[in-house]
């Protein structure tokens, strides 16, 4: 019984709850500022539900996940490995890293692609205790004029954006909400 | 379709395709390579659109399929059948209801809503590649933002045609960043490029996918005294008397009479429904 609920939580039908949980992903990837409802999975706590069905869409053995601070615990360890088989490696390997924005920090410590294949960059997945369409001004592409978004250490995203195309690009997670930050969105903080 | 997975391909090969998705609307208009698999059909007829496609529908969309511009052409129709067997998704030939569009060469008249998505079918995704065969070189010249040759090209053009003579596939800057080859459109469509829709273009042979936001800055390369032209057949549809639309050319006897006809199947039929008629609208209906 202990390794069911251990292990427990996964995606019901996997080919359907990815194919939402991706369409979701992609929506606010491509719009910037937007925010969707990304569910399917329960994964051990601190890890929110959107932040955990975002790992089980997109990783698995080819993917290396970075886990930080207070998400780094042995049972959020084991969940992902029995799901997706992803490597779990330091911040500086990582495709993927999870954790609060405190955790997470310095940015510089991640991949940020290279000239010639500036794709090969890290992915990170930013656990929020708020997700609102407030605060930080966003343009660039995927938005029409302007969008707003709660984003947490503001000059730090302003220097990712400064090294396009190079650099990371982020989901923010709350709950069950995802939104998302790609490199090339510009960021004014609020007048 | 309980034989297959959800839309055909294996769970880890769509997290694959659905990652590079994610870095191609990360950094519009740059090509992320990507393991292109085997689908059962011949490469060059749209195994990337279909890989991406499949990486991105979900059992509640409607899928349209084009080729160039019609929704019963063989590939069109074939492409149709494959993702209702497959996927089980709702098919369907209007713009308006789909949720997802494949194409192959063209982009609908109809203009694309923000809750669509578009996936193009792309033979050869670089713009530099008949200009410099070597990748190597190519990536290179992205990385420095070197489009000099590109526009020694459309100069080359306009030197020996009087105009730029490029009629599709007509190379475009990206967030003005990255010079992307929009797939083998005709420039009729360029300026339709920036839309309220997803963009996602496959190319399952050279195994490059990538991607254009919405609202994204995508302008054609020109020249000041050179500007970009948007052009078309200088006639009205013979079906539907539309004069906005792009048009094809059909030879209809030995005797080199022709007619003009939109090139989107979609778009001629909702305007025939609503009465407009074209120079031989009655006689084709007799």
């Amino acid at each position: 019984m202990a390794a069911q609920t251990q292990f427990s939580g996964g995606l019901e039908n996997a080919p359907v709850d990815a194919a939402h949980a991706f369409r979701a992903a992609m929506t606010v990837m491509a719009r910037p500022g937007d925010i969707r409802v990304l569910s399917g999975s329960e994964p051990p706590a601190p890890l929110s539900v959107a932040a955990g069905t975002l790992l089980l869409t997109l990783c698995d053995p080819e993917t290396r996940v970075h886990l930080a601070g207070g998400i780094d615990t042995a049972a959020i360890r084991n969940w992902l490995t029995f799901h997706t088989g992803a490597p779990l490696v330091s911040a500086a390997k990582a495709d993927f890293a999870v954790g609060t924005w405190d955790a997470l920090g310095p940015l510089n410590a991640y991949r940020i692609g290279t000239p010639e294949y500036p794709d090969r960059s890290a992915t990170l997945i930013v656990e929020c205790d708020r997700l609102e369409q407030s605060g930080a001004i966003l343009s660039g592409p995927g938005i029409k004029k302007t969008a707003r978004l709660s984003l947490p250490g503001i000059p730090a995203l302003q220097g990712n954006a400064m090294l396009y195309p190079l650099g990371c690009d982020f989901f923010f997670t709350c709950g069950n909400r995802v939104a998302a930050l790609p490199r090339s969105t510009q960021i004014t903080s609020e007048a | 379709m309980s034989a297959y997975n959800f839309a055909y391909l294996d769970e880890q090969t769509k997290r694959m395709i659905r990652r590079a998705i994610l870095k191609g609307l990360a950094i519009p208009g740059y090509q992320v390579p990507f393991a292109s698999r085997e689908m059962p059909m011949p490469y060059g007829w749209g195994t990337g659109g279909v890989q991406v496609s499949a990486a991105t529908l979900t059992p509640e969309d409607t899928l349209k399929v084009i080729d160039q511009g019609a929704d019963d052409t063989t590939n069109a129709v074939s492409i149709r059948k494959f993702f209702e067997k497959t996927a089980g998704v709702e098919t369907t030939e209007e713009t308006e209801k789909a949720t997802v569009i494949q194409t192959r060469h063209r982009i609908p008249e109809a203009k694309l809503r923000e809750d669509q998505i578009i996936v193009y079918q792309v033979p050869i995704p670089e713009p530099l590649r008949f200009l410099e065969p070597r990748e190597t070189e190519t990536r290179k010249m992205h990385s420095l933002e070197e489009y000099g040759l590109m526009h020694v090209k459309l100069y080359e053009d306009i030197s020996q045609h009087g105009a730029i003579s490029t009629a599709y596939a007509y190379p475009v800057k990206v967030c003005g960043r990255y010079v992307m080859d929009p797939s083998p459109i005709p420039k009729f469509d360029n300026p339709k490029l920036e839309m309220d829709a997803i963009q996602l273009f496959g190319a399952g042979r050279e195994q490059r996918i990538y991607a254009v936001p919405p609202h994204t800055r995508v302008v054609s390369l020109d020249f000041e005294d050179y500007p970009f032209e948007a052009t078309k057949a200088d006639h009205p549809c013979d079906l539907c008397g539309a004069e906005d639309s792009y048009l094809d050319e059909v030879i209809m006897d030995d005797a080199g009479n022709r007619m003009f006809v939109c090139s989107d199947t979609d778009y001629c039929r909702s305007r025939r429904e609503a009465g407009h008629m074209g120079r031989l609208a009655e006689e084709n209906a007799a």
